[in-house]
């Protein structure tokens, strides 16, 4: 069996593409979902890339939440389906309240484009089973609308139950709340990080290692966790 | 035909990078005696017809569904102005009746 696992296209994502290329390369078939279409084509996993959807307008992410695919999307997360939403799909995934709290401008208002360290703080979810937990990898990171909030009573329940995904390490990019890069949902099949793992999945075309330049992989492993995942269940 | 303005404001405990990048601004040009600013966002929305009372629940409700994101904004204001103008004292995008009765 071949695990299939549909990447979703918005007006303005751009990284779907990446997202894609990232599924294959993990060794699953990779399936395009369109925004307009209530179908999610029997995928077994959905990724919601990284872009400015509807051009950020109004909020990031407000407009692409009320697309007839996300209906299916939800109906599919509740029922247990692997579902990862990076950067602008990560901001979707708040915006639907599959994922709480919400992401504001970074403190200082630029735009940020760099590799950037996380720590694995949670290696049970559909997306992180292959990483260890404390684990630090180097991802891509690129935003101006990544500064993660939520109130204290939500920020300690993530923090208590294990739900903080990853943080960032060395230096907080964007002002996020305890240095929270990614959160999952309560059943750990929704995932959302601001950073890019699908920018860090073939050696030559990733971020800089300690040994040498755009050799990081390091973003691999959240698309072999989600498949391996899969296989185990089908 | 009305207009109805809706009014959303980042919460009072959120954090505000916009605002306070202008706040920080205003001294560097001379705006002294401003000691915060705080930045939100106004909607105008013009409906057909009488403003009943149901259209101004549909409005609220849109207001709180997608017009703002009740984890970070609250929609401080949802205003009438009939006869075309929204009331705002004329920042030229068409002023209507009501907005050239203001100005004069």
């Amino acid at each position: 069996m071949t695990a299939r696992i549909g990447v979703v296209t918005f007006p303005g994502t751009l990284d779907d593409r990446d997202a894609s290329r990232a599924v294959r390369l993990a060794g699953a078939e990779a399936v395009e979902l369109f925004h307009a279409d209530a179908d999610l084509k029997d995928v077994d996993a959905v990724v919601l890339p990284g872009g400015f959807s509807y051009g950020d307008y109004l909020r990031a992410g407000a407009i692409s939440r009320f697309a007839p695919i996300m209906d299916k999307v939800v109906d599919a997360a509740n029922g247990g389906m692997p579902v990862l939403g990076i950067c602008n799909g990560f901001q979707v995934l708040t915006e639907v309240h599959l994922l709480p709290g919400s992401m504001i401008k970074n403190e200082h208002l630029h735009f940020i484009c760099r590799d950037q360290t996380l720590r694995v703080e949670n290696a049970e979810t559909s997306w992180t089973t292959e990483y260890q937990d404390g684990e630090e990898i180097v991802i891509p990171l690129k935003n101006q609308d990544g500064q993660y909030v939520a109130d204290d009573y939500t920020l300690d329940q993530l923090e208590a139950e294990g739900r903080v995904a990853f943080r960032y390490v060395g230096w907080n990019p964007n002002g996020s709340r305890r240095d929270i890069a990614g959160i999952t949902n309560e059943r750990g099949n929704v995932v959302g990080l601001m950073p890019h793992p699908e920018h860090a999945v073939e050696a030559g075309f990733g971020p800089d290692s300690r040994e040498s330049g755009r050799m990081g992989t390091d973003g691999l492993a959240f698309f072999t966790s989600a498949i391996k995942g899969l296989l185990a269940t089908a | 035909m009305a207009t109805i303005l809706v009014h959303v404001m980042p919460k009072p405990e959120i954090l505000d990078p916009q605002g306070k990048a202008v706040g920080a601004a205003l001294p560097r040009l001379g705006f002294d005696g401003i000691s915060q600013v705080r930045q939100g966002k106004r909607f105008e929305l013009t409906v057909d017809g009488e403003v009943t009372d149901e259209v101004l629940a549909n409005v609220r409700k849109a207001a709180e569904t997608l017009l703002s994101n009740p984890v970070i904004e609250d929609v401080v204001q949802v205003k009438v102005v009939r006869e075309g103008g929204c009331g705002c004292g004329g920042h030229g995008h068409g002023a209507g009746k009501a907005e050239k009765d203001l100005l004069a």
